[in-house]
């Protein structure tokens, strides 16, 4: 179980702080899936950096009863000057599990070929993809936070993550973050829109569906309080 | 169950301990492959380079006669003056930029900012004590210099000044998180106290006034007991530990504070 109690955050603007998150509270059971829509700049990003704790809100409790994975296949925490299997290694050593094991999968599930033994700042956009995606598999978490990214790579590959994800991993929670509200139906039996810093929740997928197409949202303003 | 992903609620003392080591072997992993990388000597450039340092200086004191007319053995004055900066200048410079350069690690949840400090700071002070030994058993070895009067002194001093460095290491590099400007400071700051702290003269050959100025500046005092232990008799030292301590002490604790607040504060991309 994951809950949020009353969360903020806030950033510093030219302007002043301004508040990105307000008073969100909400809370997931183990292995139920949840989504979260949301449009350009509503703070779905800034709720995923809570979320998996790479920033503390500014006030309000989040407390993980389970363990809560890092945003699904992110590429930032790459070390572009290390091979793809150092970075293998370095995401084992973290965690606390050995690596070696993982190899096979990670050598089927990428197709890196030659390249897992080659520097990340050599490959292209679509091999850093799915190498993230195989080191993200290559962790178990209780819950996987997702922050839009699985259209990325050819059709071949979205549907071996699919697999990975929704259909050997179903029995997880997931938290899963766009502004694609396709995704959200296919795979949540819940939804929760994200709009201007507020949480908005909805029985079923389709009243949130409505409420998302139905708003507008003004461009980024001032948000002080 | 999926409990590998771990740091449930609730980690008892024991196990953070554990999961912080191997947080820090996995920091200390990468950053040496990725300093160093794999070509050529890798590693060894982790104590060549400040040895590289620590034998220009110590040539260039020596052709300028650095020690001023007294008895003092200068390839012995040169590489216990310039070691000991290397264990704070380095340690500091390397953590000015550890934030800003890992923020995106702190998506792993159990990589904390205090794991980059930790590991930057290992990996300079080995760099900087390997170098040290090498050459001071290399001189040693040629005859060129003596070996300590008293090893205890000089390892004292050493430690005095390995903890000194790495609380300025933490307090500095924290307080980047607020803003760039502390690392700027730090670059001016760093190039006038290297002068004053103490490698490039002894306390002894200073008007009254003037040692009683730099006696104010923490890591004179290390390097000055370091002297003490490699020079005995033969020199005149002046230094106070518990001064230096305390002053170690009082950083240590405001770097942890400061630590704390910016840890909460950073923001990941």
């Amino acid at each position: 179980m994951i809950r949020l109690d009353n969360v903020c955050k806030s950033y510093g603007t030219r302007f002043g702080s301004r508040q990105v998150l307000r008073h969100l509270s909400f809370s997931l059971e183990r292995g139920r899936h949840m989504g979260i829509l949301g449009r350009n700049g509503a703070g779905k990003s800034t709720l995923i950096r809570l979320l998996s704790g790479a920033e503390r809100p500014t006030s309000g409790r989040i407390d993980r009863g389970m363990s809560v994975s890092w945003p699904l296949a992110f590429t930032g925490a790459f070390q572009t000057h290390l091979t793809g299997l150092d970075n293998l290694k370095f995401i084992c050593r973290i965690y606390g599990k050995d690596w070696k094991p993982l190899v096979p999968f990670v050598e089927e599930f990428t197709e890196l070929g030659i390249y897992l033994r080659e520097p990340v700042q050599h490959y292209s956009v679509g091999m850093t993809m799915r190498l993230a995606f195989a080191l993200s598999m290559a962790i178990e978490f209780d819950c996987f936070l997702i922050d839009e990214g699985l259209s990325v790579g050819d059709s071949r590959f979205g549907e071996r993550c699919h697999v990975e994800l929704f259909h050997k991993r179903k029995d997880r929670s997931f938290i899963l973050v766009s502004h694609d509200p396709g995704i959200i139906r296919a795979y949540c039996e819940r939804a929760a829109v994200l709009h201007l810093g507020k949480l908005y929740e909805f029985p079923s997928v389709d009243e949130a569906f409505h409420f998302y197409e139905t708003q507008n949202v003004p461009p980024p303003g001032p948000r002080f309080d | 169950m999926a409990d590998e992903g771990m740091e449930k609620t609730g980690t008892t003392f024991r196990q953070s301990l554990a999961i912080q080591r191997r947080v820090i072997w996995a920091l200390l992993m990468r950053e040496v492959i990725t300093r160093f990388g794999r070509e050529n000597l890798g590693v060894l450039w982790l104590i060549l380079e400040p040895m590289m340092f620590t034998l220009g200086v110590t040539a260039l004191w020596s052709a300028a006669g650095m020690t001023h007319g007294s008895s003092m053995p200068i390839v012995a004055f040169a590489i216990t003056g310039y070691s000991s900066v290397l264990m704070w200048r380095n340690t500091v410079g390397r953590c000015n930029s550890g934030i800003h350069q890992n923020l995106n690690l702190l998506y792993h949840r159990n990589v904390k900012v205090i794991d980059v400090f930790v590991t930057r700071i290992v990996l300079e002070m080995a760099g900087a004590t390997a170098s040290f030994i090498v050459l001071a058993v290399f001189f040693t070895a040629i005859e060129w210099i003596q070996p300590p009067d008293d090893l205890l002194k000089v390892i004292g001093g050493w430690l005095m000044l390995a903890w000194f460095g790495a609380a300025l290491a933490v307090l500095v590099g924290a307080a980047t998180a607020y803003s760039e400007i502390v690392d700027r400071i730090w670059h001016p700051t760093a190039y006038l106290l290297f002068p004053l702290s103490g490698a490039a003269f002894m306390v002894d050959w200073l008007p009254k006034a003037g040692q009683e100025v730099v006696l104010l500046l923490p890591m004179v005092h290390g390097v000055e007991l370091i002297r003490d232990g490699y020079f005995g008799t033969r020199v005149h030292t002046h230094y106070d530990m518990a001064y230096m301590g305390l002053v170690n002490l009082v950083l240590t604790l405001a770097g942890l504070c400061v630590l704390r607040d910016a840890g909460l504060r950073a923001e990941a991309h």
